[in-house]
């Protein structure tokens, strides 16, 4: 008898990058800003990251053990939605409501629809949105990096910060979302790792700046007073939530810079980042279904 | 000899595709011929179509090049025995893929001598060439074993102005097709003339990837040769970028042509042909010898000496390992062909085919774990067909067979790009040929 060969369907290699790797590639990208939001709002901040990080963990972990699932917490997405969380709170944030906000993201958003993959939401950007409604004053506690003393963020109400100071992050707001420059070089070396395109971005923000000169709205403020960037860079480029073709993309990350500046001008919220994602969300199966592309050669007549 | 033009970039290049670590470590490494094995098993179907009927039977004593089945139909190739000796048995065996086929079984007697009655095949008019191409026995050495012949007898209605020569080679480690540049030169440069005369063809565009400069230069000599008044022959140097070298891909690289799903390459003007396809029939133009034995690469993970050899057709696997002094010990999995196309054989008692270009001996590394897929879109943006094979595993889990026709799937050619890709490591490729057999079975 000859050796046992195994046969499995071609192709018999694969490439190396993996899902995990991506998680850690977001997470390695979100790092410089979650560390200086540490640096600029203190220990709190730090509390609250790491509150998030290991609820969010431990759901998932939980939620796996009590359905006897294969546990996926190694492929780093649990990380990856508590971390983002956690960026999107103020540091004021309870930690009590921090960790609400992780269950409701790992086990409402992500695990009741079928886990990593089958969200119709990004689970962080709804948990957040659910501790906004559900917790409207403590989540709306901001400080100002300066003197650590109440503050609204830049969009609430009318500041007197300089354009440097608003780009490189000293002003009140989120965690995660005040250094425009750190996010920007995140998304940077997500596009240089080819793990995002620039598309949704590049359309988001774009449209957003655009709208906003037509408004004769101030620039600085609706770029880098909010979570624009932390939204445009890490939340509407999810690759679960957002469309799979390049047009699909084009029109989500518009859409998405339409209802920002909507919300932001017309409504009575301060911000609109969180509320535009999400509504893109619920179109994004539809925005798949429109803009695929026909295949190499349909629709050829056959030359002679 | 005139000055050949300068060498000829792509028309178009196709969207998607990748570039993939080409391996290619036996190119410099010249073929050796392999001994006669002791018994050859020479399958009767080794190409697409019907199988060969045997037309010799226990006993009887063959020569190499003696015809042992006749071609089964049209579209259907003979076989002739590789060695010379007795045949032994003619039985159906399961050692190829898993299927039962049959078998003829030929001892041999050492002397590998040539059958007697082989002379050069006499080409007068147009529909010889491809006579000579199914006397030769000579299927697509590309890796699909269409049979020659078909591809060369177009219908009356069609005018083929491009005759592709396909040197492309994508497929990582197989340098065969290279090394029959390399060492069949001449063989290429006059079966090229003679089939664009034979056959009236305008334009002759011969394709090689940009990873093989010394095949672009040898290859020039075939534009610079003084059959070429017109210059009307050419080089075209194309992208390293699997996968380059399929039909549709160097169809539409050398002449701007897409070729839809379901139609042959004749129905947009072209024939393709591989390089090793052209020398093998040049060969049997001038000598009468049809295809018996086959350059291959052995290479792969688990070989420490990768070789080019030329292989009887119907040796065993086994004992080309052995002669390439591989342990089998190493061996995890055995593919005929490229690792992005190849098929994986049941075991080491499978036999050289006439289609196969390489052996892998591959062993295997530490798989990834399979995550759910996370819709990175990767596989719709590497596809070269643009197809979007997430979606039709979708639709196939579900049981959406409607959705599955308009996802197209039946132009997808199963390159691999899908599942090479995948960062969740799912069995997209697999997906596509389970969905294709699905909207089969519904129709």
């Amino acid at each position: 008898m000859s050796k046992l060969l195994k046969v499995t369907s071609s192709p018999h290699i694969r490439h190396e990058d993996s899902t995990r790797g991506i998680m850690l590639d977001v997470i390695i990208a979100l790092l410089p800003a979650a560390v200086y939001g540490c640096i600029l709002f203190g220990l709190s901040a730090a509390l609250v990251l790491i509150t998030t990080v290991i609820t969010a963990v431990a759901a998932e972990a939980l939620w796996n053990l009590a359905l006897k699932r294969q546990q996926t917490i190694g492929d780093f997405s649990a990380v990856l939605t508590g971390l983002l969380l956690g960026m999107n709170l103020s540091s004021q944030t309870p930690l009590w409501i921090a960790a609400i906000g992780s269950v409701v993201a790992i086990i409402v958003v992500k695990q009741m629809f079928g886990g990593l993959g089958f969200n119709f939401a990004n689970p962080a950007m709804t948990a957040r949105i659910v501790l906004l409604v559900s917790f409207a004053g403590q989540m709306s506690n901001y400080v100002s990096p300066i003197d650590v003393v109440s503050s609204a963020t830049p969009l609430a109400k009318e500041t007197t910060f300089t354009l440097k100071q608003m780009f490189f992050g000293m002003h009140a707001g989120s965690i995660g979302e005040t250094s425009s420059f750190l996010l920007i070089i995140g998304g940077v070396y997500l596009m240089l790792r080819r793990v995002i395109k620039p598309i949704i971005p590049v359309a988001f923000i774009g449209t957003v700046a655009l709208a906003t000169l037509i408004a004769g709205g101030d620039l600085k403020l609706a770029l880098f007073g909010g979570g624009l960037m932390l939204g445009a860079i890490f939340m509407a480029t999810d690759y679960v939530t957002s469309p799979t073709t390049d047009l699909g993309k084009l029109i989500f990350g518009v859409g998405c810079g339409l209802i920002t500046f909507v919300i932001r001008q017309f409504g009575s919220l301060p911000e609109g980042v969180s509320y535009a994602i999400l509504l893109m969300n619920i179109l994004t199966p539809h925005i798949n279904r429109f803009t695929l592309s026909k295949p190499f050669g349909a629709g050829e007549v056959a030359k002679q | 000899m005139k000055f050949p033009e300068s060498i000829l970039r792509p028309v178009k290049l196709i969207r998607g595709g990748m570039h993939l670590d080409h391996q290619k470590n036996t190119a410099e490494v010249e073929s050796v011929v392999m001994p006669a094995p002791k018994t050859v098993y020479i399958p009767l179907s080794q190409h697409i179509g019907a199988p060969a009927n045997p037309i010799v039977k226990k006993g009887d004593n063959v020569f190499v090049g003696t015809v042992i089945a006749e071609a089964g139909g049209f579209v259907s190739a003979p076989i002739h025995s590789s060695v010379s000796g007795t045949v032994a048995d003619i039985k159906d065996l399961t050692i190829g893929n898993g299927t039962l086929q049959k078998y003829v079984v030929i001892d041999s007697d050492g002397k590998m001598e040539k059958d007697p009655e082989l002379k050069p095949f006499e080409i007068k008019d147009y529909s010889d060439i491809a006579e000579a191409a199914k006397q030769c026995g000579l299927v697509g050495l590309g890796g699909a074993g269409f049979p020659t012949h078909v591809k060369l007898s177009p219908s009356k209605d069609v005018k083929i102005d491009t005759l592709v020569i396909n040197a492309a080679e994508c497929e990582p480690y197989i340098t065969s097709d290279y090394r029959e540049c390399v060492e069949g030169l001449n063989d290429v440069i006059d079966g090229v003339y003679l089939i664009k005369e034979k056959l009236g063809i305008e334009k002759v565009i011969i394709g090689v990837e940009s990873n093989k400069p010394r095949a672009i230069e040898l290859l020039m000599q075939v534009a610079a040769d003084h059959r070429d008044s017109d210059d009307s022959v050419k080089i075209m140097k194309l992208p390293s970028k699997y996968p380059q070298g399929a039909e549709k891909v160097i169809i539409y690289s050398a002449t701007g042509r897409k070729l839809p799903a379901g139609k042959l390459p004749s129905d947009v003007g072209c024939i393709v042909m591989n390089v090793t396809s052209v020398a093998t029939l040049y060969r049997f133009i001038q000598t009468g010898m049809p295809l018996v034995a086959k350059r291959i690469t052995v290479d792969g993970t688990a070989v420490d000496e990768p070789k080019n050899l030329i292989v009887p057709i119907g040796t065993p696997i086994k004992e080309i390992l052995d002669f390439v002094g591989v342990d089998m010990e190493n061996v995890d999995r055995i593919l005929m062909g490229g690792p992005m196309m190849g098929n994986p054989v049941v075991s080491d008692q499978s036999v050289l085919e006439k289609r196969n270009n390489a052996i892998l001996a591959m062993r295997d590394k530490k798989p990834q774990p399979q995550t759910a897929c996370i819709r990175c879109g990767r596989c719709a943006d590497t596809c070269p067909m643009t197809l979007y094979p997430a979606m039709v595993e979708t639709s196939l889990r579900v049981g959406d067979t409607q959705k599955l026709g308009e996802l197209n799937i039946n132009y997808c050619m199963e390159c691999g790009c899908c599942s090479y890709v995948c960062p969740a490591k799912r069995d997209l490729t697999q997906v596509m040929r389970t969905a294709k057999a699905e909207l089969r079975r519904q129709k």
